[in-house]
């Protein structure tokens, strides 16, 4: 069966979409070894990210088994995680401290 | 694990058995690709540089040039220089001629012309071929082996699935006793902090750090943009539409190609390695000056994703195609080697596309040819010219 999403390190906290994926849908991804099955929040565009767990305001979020940033609120498993939850921790001040 | 490939007297494994016909100058780029025409086994590394240079761009010429003949999937080289140039044929052969390999040169302008020049150098040409046609295969361990990973005309799989599937390739191959590179700096803004912390030592961790601020400076300067605004621009609005949400996301998605290794060294561009294991080489984004600058490091493979498709290649190196997307793999199958999609299809796990990675680029070292080697694709050949911050940043001496 076609995988609807792609979870890249076993340690992350997101999916990834292969398909568009619609609010209410069952997902089935491969965390390592293991197969998990959750339900779809709300609308996931193809490429985009989905919550695999519950993920609360200010929590580091993990692809690729790093952190790409932290969430600026709370999102639940299935939901969309995107520039509206998901902040760059790579602040101004830091940038420009590594600059100097 | 072991590979098939030719042994070199300076202690080298090349993977191919080449003889290459390299230009000192560009001005000689159309007699060395006549000459390398004439003569089968014969390769010619065409560029656009070797004259009205001085300074750090001067060295990194010949720095490249230099180490491209000594690299050990060539087993002989002929310089073919013009006799006025900035970078003389001498001086390059003279700088191969420690690797132990037969070297011959020929100057135009001495010889009374390119047709001339033609003449010798494809009879020169001949009796190397002849000469390093005897050398035979032997079995080397994969200490002997160093891989380069390059992206180019990237697509939404490419991060998905083609590039974490050539990590883990990578990785097996570090683990194995071998050495893999990953270089286009300006593609790595944002993950300098999370490739320090994988560095192998302090040294390491600071030349990272070193060699990705470069870039970000020069990209500084280039965009004239105050710091926020260009931050912004490095995640452009058609990245945001397919999903990237931070400027770390995006860098990982190539980064995650070299895969999850320490980090044992940072590489001048074009630098041989000395060390195996991970290194970065300090290159930029362009696929050609950056797959040339690893190659003249010592990389006898490149493996190199691609979600567009392209049919580019290396005159020295062969080069493996993969591709996320099947759709892509099926409409450019003269060119991909590998289709990962078969992740996203379902048929397939990213580590099973991992596993198939390195079976691949031990069936390439063992002598398998890649579609770019069968159509004689050799795109990939370009030598860097480095901007100011860089001539700043070093003093030639440093560099020689």
């Amino acid at each position: 069966m076609a995988e609807k999403a792609i979870v890249i390190d076993p340690k992350d906290s997101v999916a990834v979409a292969v398909v568009e994926l619609a609010a209410g849908e069952c997902c089935t991804v491969r965390v390592g070894d293991e197969l998990r099955a959750l339900e779809i929040r709300e609308k996931i565009p193809f490429g985009h990210k989905f919550a695999l767990r519950r993920i609360s305001k200010g929590d580091d979020v993990l692809k690729y088994g790093e952190v790409i940033g932290e969430a600026a609120g709370d999102i639940e498993p299935g939901g969309w995680v995107h520039v509206h939850n998901l902040v760059s921790k790579r602040a101004k001040e830091k940038i420009l401290e590594a600059l100097s | 694990m072991k590979f098939w490939g030719y042994p070199r007297p300076d202690g080298g494994v090349g993977v191919r058995n080449l003889v290459a016909v390299i230009p000192s100058t560009y001005c000689a780029n159309g007699t060395a690709r006549r000459i390398a025409e004439q003569v089968q086994g014969a390769v010619a590394l065409h560029h656009e540089v070797g004259c009205s240079q001085v300074g750090l761009d001067m060295e990194i010429t010949a720095r490249t040039l230099k180490n491209l003949g000594r690299h050990p999937n060539v087993a002989a080289v002929l310089v073919v220089g013009l006799g006025c140039e900035r970078l003389q044929a001498a001086e390059l052969a003279d700088g191969i001629a420690p690797s132990g390999k037969p070297v011959e040169k020929i100057v135009i302008q001495e010889c009374g012309g390119s047709l001339r020049a033609l003449e010798i150098g494809a009879s020169l040409a001949r009796k190397l071929v002849q000469e390093v046609s005897t050398i035979q295969r032997e079995q080397f361990g994969l200490e002997h082996l160093a891989v380069a990973t390059e992206c180019g005309g990237t697509d939404a799989f490419s991060g998905i699935v083609a590039n974490p599937a050539v990590g883990i390739a990578a990785d097996m191959i570090v683990a194995a006793g071998g050495t893999v590179m990953i270089s286009e700096v300006t593609e790595l803004l944002g993950v300098e902090d999370l490739f320090a912390a994988r560095a192998a030592s302090p040294e390491v961790a600071e030349q990272i750090y070193r060699v990705i601020r470069l870039s970000e400076a020069t990209l500084t300067r280039q965009s004239e943009n105050d710091l926020s605004g260009k931050r912004r621009a490095l995640i452009s609005t058609g990245n945001i539409q397919g999903g990237v949400s931070t400027i770390v996301e995006k860098s990982l998605g190539g980064a995650r190609k070299a895969g999850t290794s320490p980090f044992v060294g940072v590489l001048k561009y074009g630098e041989t390695y000395t060390r195996r294991g991970l290194h970065l080489m300090d290159t930029p984004g362009h696929d050609a000056q950056s797959t040339t600058g690893m190659v003249a490091g010592g990389c006898q493979i490149v493996l190199f994703t691609t979600g567009r498709g392209t049919p580019t290649g290396h005159p020295i190196a062969p080069v493996i195609k993969l591709t996320g997307n099947t759709q892509t793999f099926e409409k450019m199958i003269d060119n991909l080697d590998i289709n990962t999609g078969q992740v996203i299809d379902g048929t397939k796990t990213l580590r099973e596309a991992g596993e198939e990675i390195f079976s691949e680029v031990l069936a390439v070292a063992n002598g398998k040819r890649t579609k770019a080697e069968v159509l004689g694709h050799d795109e990939l050949m370009s030598v860097w010219r480095p901007p100011s911050e860089h001539e700043a940043a070093y003093g030639c001496g440093e560099w020689a």
